[in-house]
């Protein structure tokens, strides 16, 4: 060739020219696409919401959501109601419809809240805002809040479906990057379908949470009292970041449950 | 291989038993670790490293004469991650459900040293054509490995092919657990999987005398 690749000159002139294409390539794939990932992102939060509140095209033990084509339509019926809690100190400051919120916010819609972004202000002592999305099972009001926490490697969240008890009517979580296998199970059938039925709260009204325990005292998950449901082998950080996650995210709407039972 | 001369099937075949990557090259054993306890995970990741090494030896390949020597592996590490972030980004925005299960393998794709052993050993030396087959053998040398190893640790650890019940429900105690079987745990565990690998290459050399090494 007759080029000399080996000269400095020639490998900084490479470098920054190698730089300058992938970088406008990789910008100009992510601009181009941006709005399309986007409406899909929404869909899916959509299709989880819906899912944590049994609206769902579930087979035997396979996980299958409502369709993207009619999740829009099925999540504007479904869902009543979507309030917006802020909370500071373990205190509702504020509550907001999802009217109310939109027109505070440039018609943002209350489920597209950035939960990491609300725990950040959380941390630094502002007040949080809380999504609470509201629709019906059997007859019966359902409340289904989302929550977000730490796995092994990276991000896990979900929704969690509640009634006004505070006990358990469904739930549905993901994650960013935990071990096929192992830490990815808890977006199983079998692990979300544990939660059924379990109790956030004890006979008094004291926030208890659930725990993803080690220790087979429950494989099928029978009891749903013991503030416990069976962990997943392998996956013990997981888990306990599903545990931690819910007990840190899901206490802070007692005060609204709270509320609740106190005005009927 | 009618298409193929000999010469050029050779790229395929080779690396498909006596110079498989993970067996003989040891190479790309972190993956084959992290994500054969199933044995869909096993599977996907191997198409996904078929179509980045397929296009990404081709790639390097073309820029073989102009790639400065100096930074030679930052090039190919841009090159990987470039495509493989491309190919995420449209699978997001056109298959928004496929990306959901590849979202997990898009780091380990890019950190895998079987894409970088092979641009550096192959690609920068040969034409574009021979090095995608290459690239193609390669890969399928890997996903077969992986699919070894993906089906008996989720046969043994999880008592499941691709998620589905095969040796009976081992909480209602039907099939095999009727009989006191269960399953081992410790399948599931990365340690296995080295275990498997190294099971393999015992079988491997045991045939063919010439892999072992004096």
């Amino acid at each position: 060739m007759a080029i000399n690749t080996d000269k400095n000159s020639y490998t900084i002139i490479f470098a920054i020219a190698m730089v300058v294409v992938v970088g406008s390539l990789l910008a100009f794939t992510a601009s181009s696409l941006k709005s399309t990932i986007a409406a899909n992102e929404e869909k899916e939060k959509q299709q989880n919401i819906l899912y944590a509140l049994g609206v769902n095209e579930n087979g035997e033990s396979d996980i299958v959501f409502v369709g993207t084509d009619k999740v829009e339509e099925i999540f504007a019926t479904t869902i009543k109601e979507q309030l917006v809690l802020e909370v500071k100190d373990g205190q509702i400051v504020k509550q907001s419809t999802r009217q109310e919120y939109k027109d505070a916010n440039n018609g943002q819609e209350p489920y597209l809240i950035d939960i990491k972004k609300q725990q950040t202000l959380a941390k630094e002592g502002k007040a949080r805002k809380l999504p609470l999305f509201v629709g019906e099972q059997n007859g019966e009001t359902v409340y289904v809040a989302p929550i977000r926490g730490k796995g092994l490697w990276d991000a896990i969240w979900g929704y969690v479906a509640l009634d006004k008890n505070m006990v358990v009517k469904g739930t549905f979580f993901d994650h960013a990057g935990e071990t096929p296998g192992l830490g990815a199970n808890i977006k199983q059938r079998y692990f979300m379908d544990d939660f059924y039925g379990e109790r956030l709260l004890t006979e008094n009204g004291v926030f208890k949470g659930i725990t993803v325990a080690k220790g087979n005292n429950d494989p099928k998950n029978e009891i749903k009292d013991d503030y416990e449901v069976d962990a997943l082998a392998g996956a013990t950080i997981t888990g306990d970041g599903v545990s931690a996650m819910i007990k840190a995210d899901l206490k802070l709407y007692l005060p609204y449950f709270n509320n609740l039972k106190n005005k009927n | 291989m009618g298409l193929l001369s000999k010469k050029d099937g050779v790229l395929i075949t080779d690396p498909l038993a006596d110079n498989n990557p993970i067996t003989i090259q040891v190479l790309g054993i972190c993956s084959a670790l992290a994500i054969t306890a199933e044995l869909k995970a096993s599977l996907v990741m191997g198409i996904a490293v078929l179509f980045v090494l397929g296009i990404g030896n081709v790639v390097i390949s073309l820029m073989r004469n102009i790639i400065p020597s100096k930074i030679r592996i930052i090039v190919q590490l841009i090159v990987v991650a470039a495509l493989v972030i491309i190919v995420d980004q449209v699978l997001k925005a056109f298959a928004y459900e496929l990306s959901k299960t590849l979202s997990v393998f898009v780091g380990l794709i890019i950190t895998n040293c079987i894409i970088m052993g092979r641009f550096e050993a192959f690609a920068l030396g040969n034409g574009p054509w021979r090095s995608f087959l290459d690239g193609i053998g390669n890969a399928l040398g890997y996903a077969v490995i992986l699919v070894i190893v993906g089906f008996f640790r989720e046969l043994f650890g999880s008592g499941t092919l691709f998620g589905i019940p095969v040796l009976g429900d081992a909480i209602e105690k039907t099939g095999v657990y009727s009989i006191g079987y269960e399953n081992n745990g410790f399948m599931l565990m990365p340690p296995m999987a080295l275990i498997i690998v190294g099971l393999i290459i015992w079988v491997q050399r045991s045939r063919n005398k010439d892999l072992i090494e004096d």
